[in-house]
């Protein structure tokens, strides 16, 4: 029962969710379901990047390399799987790319101290550049990655239809690494070492944690889940591979991640708000809201400015500032993130 | 320097007895105790077993030496500690105390010679070598990561745990509870680190130390935060310790508690050991010279103060603190031009953040700070400055000093963009050095040129820029907070002697000091603080150490 | 950094203590070591170089010929080097719009927002006040400026008081942007010839508001560089110039020296995005003589860049900014020359950039110890 109190408030958060969403399926019968589709659909590569931001943080390390890596992972994951003909070496190619930038990351911020945003910056100009110069068009992949239908859970009403049904494995794997971190951060050894590192890494040094050492694994691994978010992009959500085609999505995670206070589940909701938010911008440009004709005045050229493809687009990156704004000073950064450590620096 | 003469109530200080260990030095129980070859083979002097001799010798360093760069923070270094001994290591700041216990503890390898633990002298790794080999550290600063719990503190680095995956916080909370019984120091295990007063934190790092078996126990500064009363009741449990076998090293620069508790004492001066002493056999005139090389003045000469007008009045001050707790609760006090008025207490109690309400640097919830005709109350600290107040602030690395800057700019840090170190928005460089030579004379900063770096100097030199800066423009209100933290005894007297001339001048100065002897030796008035508000006041000639220490500690 | 130049500490005398450890968290300004750096960068430089040469070879082209064809359609063929300097003046603009803000601490990767909203808005008071001749220019960077500053003016306001950082704000706002202005340029401001054509663009800016070129040199260029030099002496021999360096160099002092944190974040910001701003509008009046989305092409992100490239220093972003302009513009007759596809240029400049950054270059030459080499270093939990 303590437990309940405890998280009192996200559970009230939860049902008043549940219940809006019950409401609007109900309502808008005929495009609800496609929207919360929609929306899951856009959530899932935010769900991953927005962990590999968590999983970095969380043991000091600002990535902002997290498009950059998505990016590679997505061209190597298509690419690997067209000239092989297998789509599991496309996928393994694609998240071992994500593990060799992640390392990158690693090592130039934990062991060689460079600043790290810059080696963000570094990562994903480098990633464009390669991607961009060795993009060849008129691949195609050799088949699709396999959907996954999960037998009981997929017929619980509208949750099921959307998560559980439908979806590559990815989709899947998306939700148990959400619940998966959050559990070994919060209730693992390895999980408390983290935190204490990005916290207050001379506590863990003088405790006997190797500080670099861990620094270094988990902003390496984690680098797996962005080589899997780009995997999804050009081998699942699409088929092809487009330059430039994480679009931000990487900064994105990171503004999850953010609001998500640097907590995996909240993260993860996060990623649906947003997922939402882009489903809501669709459909409003597919409903072909708008001025008949030319606007005549200020205010008619203000709602055709508001109800035109090009500004409903810009919806979710608004929505991105407005939540940030709203949410200044009541999330709290890791104390130590971003600090490069020196031993003996007490 | 501190006041050496025991008042009632402190430990005894005579004839400590011969250092305590297990009393059994027979071959039998050196067989047994023994962890290498090489150990028990080493001469009965070195061993410590054989005749009439104490006990086994716990840490064993040779000839060690550590530099960094062009300095040499450790010159060949010998000292030992037998089981059961309490050794103090006495010294001013910068003599390379921390950096030898770092040594010790596997932040920092030597350069040249060894340490051994219980007769091996492989190398000591990295802190979870020493931890291992049963070292166990109290940092000055605290170790403890601030957002977690007493028990996650504890834990961490040997956590228990289910299956050796899934953390088992009940049994961490076992251990604190049973840790905390069997030490006499009580806390909670579930309370956050940073919502517990800093005495308390105080505890949980000793016994974070104390929760690895421990053969050795090293202490840097274990006291700097304690008021007396904590600080009595700490040296008691060291001796407990020490009782029961376990080795205290202990670094300090007080030497009261010295020869309050130890039994040894090695004296480290610029680095290397300059005197090595039974605690018995010295006292505190002795342990200072051997300190400073020279004959110390223990208390500085001043005239008596003529105070004039109350130049700062600050009136039923509230301040809340970085986590939005009220940490200035009503706090009310008069500093007259021509008189130093000291505040004393222990850190924690508001007195930071009523020195950045008073520069501007803080908002201030309600009521009133004046400076003469001037209300402060809503100042910044540009207004401030150009109000007259001088302020030297307790941190000056992250506050009174850009390091990356030269000790010339540094020199103008709050005048930059007044005449003549500007024009009209333009810098004019030649006035800036030309402030920054005169300054350097007057105020003995070593250094080969104002041009350099500020980062690059030592702790002394970057206070004297400090105190140069802020006292060079004439202020009519000095703050000083914590003015000789971390600073050489040479400087300290500098910096104590500048700071009653500014008073000779006119200034009225607010002292603000965790050196209860600091306190004691400059203020002309004294007020007491705790908990966010002044629960005393009096004159400094009037002034009872114990009482102070009550009233610092709550006793009111 | 003040010309007061810090020079090497000399060892403290015997007698002294140690130096204090230095809390350089965020403090870490290499542009202090002018000449070790210039060797790095040299140094780096010739790897890039012969790392690409490895990669071109893999393409079946001879590096050697591609570097000369490179080098000739940038500086030697007729109209060649004009039209280099024409591509390097608003690389120029695009740097400065990251070294400013980088000096106080923050890291604005918006040029590619700042410069469209510059370039569409220019353009289109240009062309509205065309009639006034060259005032018409003027008014078109005017606006460009004050256009592109009021980006920079909500990442600031966002950042000073809402805590968001520049970094997601900056690259959420690139995206606004480009919808904004697609919009207008697909709504009021589209040309008449725009709508039956089919390509979005504005209208024509006259001729007489058109910037062009003095003996080969364009107008753009002689305006971009004075703006680097402008912001080297401000940055190095003005008060606010010092109040940049102190916030950027250790934000608490600032705050205790009296400067008001908040409005020099701020400054930075709008400074920053109007210099890109102007960059839009000089290459709206000087190249395209009008608005249309593709005109920011690469010239936001090459500012990024460049700004690493030139460690921070106004004045490095001129010879920066015209090794990025040669080699876009010697991209193209390289395509045409031997095949390879003008990416080259982003897979070039990401090695170049790359060796460039990674602090272990200067460590392997200099052979000296590890200290957190940073072109400056960045704020993110605070």
């Amino acid at each position: 029962m303590t437990w309940v109190t405890k998280n009192r408030t996200t559970l009230i958060l939860l049902a008043v969710v549940a219940v809006l969403a019950y409401v609007f399926y109900i309502v808008a019968n005929d495009i609800a379901p496609s929207m919360f589709v929609a929306a899951w659909g856009y959530a899932i590569p935010l769900v991953l990047a927005s962990l590999v931001g968590v999983i970095g943080e969380r043991s000091g390390v600002v990535n902002i390399g997290i498009e950059g890596q998505m990016l590679i992972a997505a061209f190597a994951g298509f690419f690997a799987a067209a000239y092989s003909g297998s789509i599991l070496v496309g996928v393994l190619a694609g998240v071992g790319s994500g593990l060799i930038a992640g390392g990158f990351l690693a090592w130039t911020s934990v062991r060689w101290r460079m600043d790290q945003i810059i080696a963000g910056v570094v990562l994903n100009i480098v990633a464009t550049g390669i991607t961009s110069f060795y993009y060849t068009p008129g691949q195609l992949l050799p088949g699709v990655i396999p959907n996954l239908d999960i037998p009981l859970l997929q017929d619980i009403p509208l949750v099921g239809e959307v998560f559980f049904s439908g979806r590559s494995w990815i989709a899947s794997f998306a939700i148990i690494a959400a619940v998966g971190v959050h559990l070994l951060l919060f209730h693992t050894r390895w999980g408390l070492r983290t935190r204490a590192v990005g916290e207050y890494p001379s506590a863990a040094d003088t405790a006997g944690v190797n500080v670099e050492r861990l620094r270094l694994v988990n902003v390496t691994l984690a680098g797996s889940l962005a080589g899997l978010a780009g995997v999804y992009l050009s081998m699942d959500a699409s088929s092809t591979f487009e330059r430039g085609m994480t679009a931000g999505r990487g900064f994105l995670a990171l503004a999850i991640m953010i609001m998500g206070a640097w907590r995996p589940l909240r993260a993860f909701a996060m990623a649906l708000f947003f997922g939402f938010i882009n489903a809501v911008a669709s459909q409003l440009q597919q409903s072909g809201l708008g001025v008949e004709g030319e606007p005549s005045n200020i205010l008619e050229w203000i709602l055709d400015a508001l109800t035109s493809p090009q500004i409903l687009a810009t919806l979710p990156y608004v929505a991105v500032l407005v939540v940030l704004g709203l949410a200044a000073g009541r999330v709290r950064a890791p104390g130590a993130v971003g600090q490069p450590y020196v031993k003996g620096d007490q | 320097m501190s006041d050496p003469t025991p008042t009632g109530g402190t430990p005894e200080v005579e004839g400590t007895p011969h250092p305590r260990g297990h009393g059994d030095t027979s071959p039998d129980r050196l067989e047994r105790i023994a962890t290498t070859d090489a150990a028990r083979e080493l001469p009965p002097e070195r061993s410590g077993f054989g005749e009439g001799v104490i006990g086994e010798v716990l840490l064993d360093i040779q000839h060690l030496s550590k530099s960094f760069g062009s300095v040499h923070a450790n010159r060949d270094i010998t000292l030992n500690v037998h089981r059961g001994e309490i050794v103090a290591l006495l010294g001013e700041n910068g003599a390379g105390k921390s950096t030898l216990v770092n040594q010790i503890f596997g932040l920092i390898a030597p350069d040249t010679g060894t340490v051994s633990v219980k007769g091996d002298s492989t190398p000591i790794k990295d802190p979870k070598d020493a931890i291992n080999r049963g070292i166990g550290m109290v940092h000055q600063h605290f170790q403890l990561v601030p957002v977690m719990t007493v028990a996650e503190n504890l834990m961490l680095g040997h956590e228990t745990t289910k299956g050796g995956i899934v953390l088992d916080i009940e049994g961490a909370r076992r251990m604190v509870r049973e840790l905390s019984e069997r030490h006499g120091l009580t806390v909670d295990p579930d309370v956050e680190v940073d919502d517990l007063p800093v005495g308390t934190q105080q505890r949980v790092e000793i016994l974070k130390a104390l929760s690895r078996r421990v053969d050795l126990l090293i202490l840097d500064e274990p006291t700097a935060v304690l008021t007396p009363q904590e600080t009595d009741e700490l040296l008691g449990v060291m001796k407990e310790l020490a009782a029961s076998g376990t080795s205290i090293v202990f670094i300090t620069h007080k030497l009261r508690e010295v020869l309050a508790v130890s039994d040894r004492v090695y004296v480290l001066r610029q680095g290397a050991v300059v005197g090595e002493v039974a605690t018995k056999d010295t006292d505190a005139t002795g342990l200072a010279t051997m300190m400073v090389g020279r004959e110390v003045v223990l208390s500085i000469d001043k005239e008596a103060a003529t105070p004039k007008e109350v130049v700062l009045s600050i009136q039923d001050l509230q301040v809340k603190d970085d986590r939005d707790l009220t940490a200035v609760d009503g706090f009310s006090l008069d500093v007259r031009a021509g008189e130093i008025v000291g505040v004393a207490g222990v850190e924690g109690n508001g007195q930071r953040e009523l020195v950045e309400a008073l520069a501007g640097m803080r908002k201030v919830v309600s009521g009133q700070m004046t400076l003469g005709d001037l209300d402060l109350t809503k100042a910044n600290p540009h207004q401030t400055h150009h109000a007259g107040v001088g302020h030297i602030p307790e941190n000056r690395e992250k506050h009174g000093l850009v390091s990356a800057y030269s000790i010339a700019d540094n020199l103008v840090l709050n005048e930059f963009d007044q005449e003549p170190y500007a024009k009209n928005g333009v810098r004019q460089f030649s006035a800036v050095r030309e402030n920054a030579e005169t300054l350097r004379d007057e105020f003995d900063i070593r250094s080969s040129s104002v041009m350099q770096s500020a980062g690059s100097l030592s702790g002394g030199n970057k206070q004297k820029v400090v105190v140069a800066r802020e006292m060079s423009f004439e202020p009519k209100l000095l703050m000083a907070a914590q003015p000789t933290r971390g600073v050489d005894v040479g400087s300290i007297e500098f910096i104590h002697r500048r700071i009653v001339d500014a008073r000779d001048r006119g200034a009225a100065v607010l002292l603000v000091s965790a050196e209860l002897d600091e306190i004691l030796s400059l203020s002309d008035r004294i007020a007491v603080v705790h908990g966010g508000k002044v629960v005393a006041e009096m004159d400094g000639k009037d002034a009872d150490r114990t009482e102070i220490g009550r009233l610092m500690a709550g006793d009111h | 950094m003040s010309d007061t130049t810090t020079e090497k500490a000399a060892p403290p005398p015997a007698g002294e203590e140690p130096p204090e450890e230095q809390q350089s968290r965020g403090g870490a300004l290499a542009y202090l070591i002018a000449h070790q750096s210039a060797v790095v960068i040299v140094v780096a430089l010739v790897i890039a170089l012969l790392i690409g040469a490895v990669l071109i070879r893999a393409q079946g082209v001879n590096p050697w010929y591609a570097y000369e064809t490179l080098i000739q359609e940038a500086l030697f063929y007729p109209g060649a080097f004009t039209r280099t300097l024409q591509k390097t003046a608003p690389l120029v603009l695009t740097g400065l719009a990251v070294v400013l803000p980088l000096r106080v601490g923050l890291f604005n990767i918006g040029g590619q927002g700042q410069f469209a909203m510059g370039a569409a808005m220019g353009a289109w008071v240009a062309y509205l006040a065309g009639g006034a001749g060259f005032l018409g220019a003027v008014l078109g960077m005017v606006a460009g400026i004050v256009f592109g500053g009021l980006v920079g003016l909500l990442v600031g306001v966002l950042k000073a008081y809402r805590g968001v950082h520049e970094v997601i704000s900056t690259i959420m706002l690139n995206y606004i942007v480009a919808g904004v202005t697609f919009w207008l340029v697909v709504g009021p401001l589209q040309a008449e010839r725009s709508k039956t054509s089919g390509i979005p663009q504005t209208e024509p800016i006259p001729e007489s508001a058109r910037l062009g070129a003095v003996a080969g040199i364009p107008i753009g260029f002689v305006i971009a560089v004075a703006l680097a030099v402008l912001c080297w002496w401000m940055l190095a021999r003005t008060t606010m110039g010092f109040r940049f360096n102190t916030v950027g160099a250790n934000k608490s002092a600032a705050g205790y020296a009296g400067v008001s944190i908040n409005r020099i974040v701020i400054l930075s910001l709008v400074f920053g995005a109007g210099l890109a701003g102007l960059g839009g509008a000089l290459e709206a009046e000087g190249t395209l003589h009008r608005f249309e989305p593709a005109i920011v092409g690469t010239l936001g992100f090459d500012g990024i860049t460049i700004a690493l490239l030139a460690r921070a220093n106004p004045l490095a972003t001129i010879p920066a900014a015209f090794l990025v302009g040669v080699l876009r513009t010697g991209a193209a007759g390289l395509q045409f020359s031997t095949g390879i596809a003008p990416e080259i240029v982003d897979l070039l400049l990401a090695i170049i950039l790359l060796m460039v950054s990674i602090p272990v270059l200067g460590k392997w030459i200099f052979r000296s110890r590890a200290d957190k080499v940073s072109v400056a270093s960045t704020s993110w939990g605070s």
